[in-house]
């Protein structure tokens, strides 16, 4: 018998799922692994590649388990395949086939469904990590580089995560998407990442954070729904991936949070009242809480457009086909299957945004959306507390759905941050209010300098509260490599 | 549907789709403005295209060759990102009568076979430059097109998902040519045709689906590049001049005639028939080339052409209870003769052989048109030549036999031509009289013997040109009691007997096409695993599933 809590290392690859008595999956898992590793290799800068990091790893998928902490260089990180335990007698939670026992294997109707929205998922983890590759080389202290490396390091057990899947249920075209996620890259001309915001590059640490706190929760919020998948090794899979995608959640929300504190604090110390005063600020080296707000409003608005449109069959089909639920679906009342329901979503009529009932099975992804931004606005509300408590008259909120949105009834047109429509000239006039512009970029990049002493942090960014695995303060999280 | 359809528009009135001219070289946007559907009730999202759209391709594929004569290679590309084509529209299908459905697929069709014969035809060859996704009929754009270049970006795919996602067929092509045209090995035809998703990169060249594929970052080099090559090696003389295809005279009038400088549509609803009246030229075929390509589009033999091809279109798709189209003719034999003479003897000419094969496309769509057909050949009339082709499209001829009292008309005659021995070829690529002989060439050597020579009624029924030749006694009633008895009878009935009737002979990929395929999926689109309540055509974007009658039937 497997011992399906403690993780088998007999083999390459730390897992809790038999591998090793699978010997199909195993071969076609060993043969994908040296790929792997070489865009590993080629990714982040080789001084990095040869630092000694203080990553956590997940050994077994028990609460106590799955954080352990140790020194390791990244290419040594033992990405391992991990499933939540299975849930006895689980049946499927939603659409046509609700209530029947969910399936432990493929169903042949819904395959190829099933693998486009694992194969489109599978293409965001690696994504993100090519999006930041060049960070570390700007970390604003050991600190916040060592969760960078984590944060990477967990989006590549993602994409493991996803090829197990693959590779075990897919077959010969399985193990050929794998490939080709390797093959795709963030921003290449050449075969770039299926998802717009995921081709994006992520140039400097507040859009770092901003990437973690509002595109990784898009992640989360996938993941949530595949997680009431009634394919039952991909809820296993999104269920213990959803316990590490939280500790990017809180990289994102400290990360920006630590940068509004120090800019408040440092207002305060210069006897700044107006946070507008964005001259005076910027001389002090600290980035103005308007300049916050504008990376705000676009890393937000990115993210609105990877629900996609807001009435979609293919989120119909998948939710009826019961392969992807809503957030929290066990935790909802009605009847899981919602053929005959509503669900009220945006519109354009007459070039004015208007709110109109739809059936409630093509608004899947508008629901999911509109989960997503009310976890999205918790964080923002603790930022401004932040603000509040050093008595400055700013507050951060998000954008109205429609600004600047490239997909769904907004996509291309003019709508100010609170939703109004707006001519031409004045989008245009109030574009450098809303989003960052090139100089904007340029004043933040002038504050990019490494900050690489254990214990320090660049002056645009407060330390954190608590250490990681609560180490001391002036813990080297990075043994750097010197070459 | 009690909106007129136009087949006629210009390029000012484009929506969907714009040309820019490079020398020999024409690219070719399919950009479709999602508001702009013929119909309301569905936006045409993702460059997924209507009967509207498709109205313009043609018009365009037409006027490339009558006014751009100098363009060697088309490119067809999407002026839109991430989608080539996501064919057509499934809500406009889902809410569309079946009619409806199966005239928008005829035509489509037609025009596929446009663009995809231009090379042999014309000398214009298309190339399908597809990024982005490609699938059921934007993939069928693309198999019409004379060379598929597709992207390797690894998502980019051709697919024919029809099966799995809509229980429907590709009907616009797409099975046919996947295995006629392409090459492509049954079964590996079998599981192309089965995964929605379709095939990308290697793959799609491994199994024929495509020609070639390119790098992402050099596409647009490649595909011009390409593009380039072809010109270069075309066979196409350089530097033609074209004409302007001027707009057509045409006016309705309130009972639901049209009329045409040359042809006048008349309609008797309680009969349910329409006859269409061809004129015949009022002046001498033009002395030469030079004469012909200055009159340009008003040339008699240009103008008629365009004139019966919009009639018919008109009928098929607007007079849909008019099921029997009765064709007439009036005017001077020899003249018609000599028009056609021109082209004949200048077939080297692209002017001429450009109205030649206009000609084969025009006949071929009265071949095509599912309407009981008839000609009647009375006193005056011209069947001569290329119109005499009519006679042998139509399911039954009644020719006028001797002197009618009070009729001073010239007696009815029959001219043949050379015209008439393989210059328009129909779907089966025999000439009409070779399939109206089918198995019996020596009935057609013979009939070589009669060129240019005025054929009565009594040779002419001898030798088999007409159904009958009635006398001034018998003509009336019979052609009456004709009429009546052929109006009276099932519609389904007659459009199935002669669509079997017309096409003897042996399949080509267009009898196939316009034959078996049309058919099963006439069939399908009639079926409620289709379109009943819970069919998948009905529920597709409901996010249910169609529900099936496993019945094999």
């Amino acid at each position: 018998m497997l011992d399906l809590i403690n993780v088998s290392y007999d083999t390459q690859i730390p897992n809790n799922v038999g591998l090793s008595q699978d010997k199909k999956v195993l071969k076609a898992l060993e043969k994908w692994h040296p790929g792997y590793i070489d865009w590993w290799n080629k990714l982040i800068p080789q001084n990095f590649q040869e630092s000694l990091v203080y990553l956590r790893t997940a050994v077994s998928v028990d609460p106590k388990g799955w954080a352990k902490f140790d020194y390791v260089k990244m290419p040594e990180y033992r990405w391992g395949v991990l499933l939540a335990p299975q849930v006895e007698e689980r049946v499927i939670p939603c659409g046509e086939h609700a209530g029947q026992p969910a399936w432990q294997e493929v169903p042949g109707e819904y395959r190829n469904l099933l693998k486009r929205l694992i194969v489109i998922q599978g293409d965001t983890e690696p994504a993100s990590v090519e999006q930041q590759r060049l960070l570390a080389l700007t970390a604003p202290s050991l600190y916040d580089m060592r969760n960078l490396f984590q944060v990477n390091v967990e989006e590549g057990r993602h994409l493991w995560a996803m090829v197990y899947l693959l590779h075990k249920y897919f077959g010969r075209d399985g193990r050929e998407e794998a490939d080709d996620l390797l093959r795709r890259q963030s921003g290449s001309e050449e075969a770039p990442r299926m998802l717009g915001a995921f081709n994006e590059e992520t140039p400097d640490w507040l859009s770092f954070f901003m990437f973690t706190y509002f595109t990784d929760r898009d992640g989360k919020m996938q993941l949530e729904s595949l997680a009431q998948s009634g394919f039952d090794p991909l809820s296993r899979t999104c269920r213990f991936m959803l316990t590490e995608e939280a500790h990017h959640m809180f990289v994102g929300e400290t990360g920006v949070g630590r940068i509004v504190q120090k800019t408040c604090e440092v207002m305060k110390e210069n006897g700044i009242e107006d946070p507008f005063d964005v001259g005076k600020i910027r001389d002090l080296g600290v980035i103005d809480l308007p300049t916050v707000q504008k990376k705000l409003n676009l890393h937000y608005t990115l993210s609105l457009d990877l629900f996609g449109q807001e009435v979609s069959t293919n989120a119909a089909n998948a939710f009826n086909a019961g392969i992807k639920g809503r957030y929290m679906e066990n935790r909802l009342t009605d009847d899981h299957r919602l053929q005959q329901d509503t669900y009220t979503v945006w519109d354009l009529e007459d070039g004015k945004a208007v709110q109109k009932e739809v059936p409630a099975l093509t608004a899947i992804n508008m629901r999911l959306r509109d989960d997503y931004t009310k976890d999205a606005a918790g964080g923002v509300g603790r930022w401004n507390k932040i603000i509040e408590k050093f008595g400055i008259d700013f507050e951060l909120k998000l954008p109205h759905e429609a600004f600047n949105r490239k997909i769904g009834v907004f996509a291309d047109k003019l709508f100010d941050p609170d939703g109004k429509v707006v001519s031409g000239a004045d989008y245009d006039k109030g574009l450098p209010e809303w989003l960052p512009t090139h100089a904007d970029g340029d004043f933040i990049q002038s504050l990019m300098k490494p900050c690489y002493e254990p214990g320090q942090y660049a002056r645009w960014i407060a330390p954190p509260k608590v250490g990681i695995d609560n180490k001391p303060g002036d813990f080297e999280y990075v043994k750097l490599h010197m070459a | 549907m009690s909106q007129r359809i136009d087949f006629q528009t210009d390029p000012t009135r484009y929506r969907h789709w714009r040309v820019e001219y490079d020398g020999e070289v024409a690219n070719l946007y399919m950009d479709v403005d999602e508001k702009g559907g013929l119909f309301p009730g569905y936006e045409l999202k993702l460059n997924s295209y209507d009967l509207g759209v498709d109205i313009e391709l043609a018009d365009i594929v037409q006027r490339m060759r009558f006014e751009h004569p100098e363009v060697k290679v088309v490119v067809m590309q999407s002026g839109k990102d991430k989608v080539f084509c996501a064919g057509a529209n499934i809500r406009m299908l889902g809410g569309a009568s079946h009619a409806h459905k199966v005239n928008f697929c005829k035509f489509t069709n037609e025009t596929r076979n446009t663009f995809e014969a231009a090379e042999a035809d014309s000398g214009q060859k298309y190339i399908a430059a597809v990024k982005g996704s490609c699938a059921g009929g934007g993939y069928e754009l693309a198999l019409a097109c004379n060379h598929i270049i597709l992207t390797n970006d690894s998502t980019s795919s051709v697919a024919l998902p029809e099966v799995p996602l809509l229980a429907v067929l590709p009907g616009t092509g797409g099975l046919t040519r996947v295995t006629d045209k392409r090459k492509v090995r049954r079964d590996l035809a079998d599981v192309f045709c089965s995964v929605e998703e379709g095939v990308r990169g290697q793959r799609a060249v491994d199994w024929k689906l495509v020609d070639e594929i390119a790098p992402n970052s050099k596409f647009d080099e490649v595909v011009q590049e390409r593009a380039r090559k072809f010109a270069a090696a075309s066979a196409k003389p350089s530097g033609l001049k074209g004409i302007v295809l001027e707009p057509i005279s045409r006016s309705f009038g309130e009972d639901g005639s049209v009329i045409y400088s040359l042809v006048e549509v008349a309609v008797d609803r309680d009969a349910g028939r329409a006859t269409i009246t061809v004129k015949g030229p009022d002046e001498d075929a033009p002395a030469d080339m030079d004469a012909l390509q200055s009159q340009g589009s008003q040339a008699w033999i240009l103008r008629l052409a365009r004139e019966l091809d919009d009639a018919i279109l008109h009928l098929r798709l607007n007079e849909r209870e008019l099921g029997l189209i009765v064709f007439q003719t009036q005017g001077d034999p020899v003249r018609v003769l000599a028009h056609e003479k021109l082209l004949l003897d200048n077939s080297g000419n692209w002017l001429a052989n450009e109205i030649l094969q206009y000609w084969k496309r025009v006949l071929k769509r009265i071949d095509m048109t599912s309407r009981s057909l008839v000609a009647l050949v009375e006193h005056g009339s011209c069947y001569a030549g290329v119109l005499a082709e009519l006679l042998w499209a139509v399911d039954r001829s009644y020719m006028m036999l001797e002197e009618f009292e009070g009729d001073n008309r010239p007696l009815a005659s029959i001219t043949l031509s050379d015209g008439n021995f393989g210059t328009y070829p129909m779907g089966n690529d025999l000439s009409r009289l070779e399939t109206r002989f089918w198995g019996d060439l020596d009935a057609v050597e013979t009939l070589k013997e009669h060129v240019g020579r005025p054929l009565e009624a009594e040779d002419a029924e001898e030798l088999g040109l007409v159904t009958y030749a009635y006398d001034d006694i018998d003509w009336e009633d019979e052609v009456r009691i004709f009429l009546e008895e052929r109006a009276s009878f099932s519609p389904d009935a007659m459009t199935g007997m002669e669509a079997n009737l017309r096409f003897a002979g042996p399949e080509t990929m267009e009898t196939r096409i316009f034959g078996r395929l049309t058919a099963w999926q006439n069939w399908i689109f009639q079926r409620p695993n289709a379109v009943g309540p819970e069919g998948a055509l009905q529920r597709y974007g409901t996010g249910l599933r169609g529900e099936y009658n496993m019945e094999r039937v």
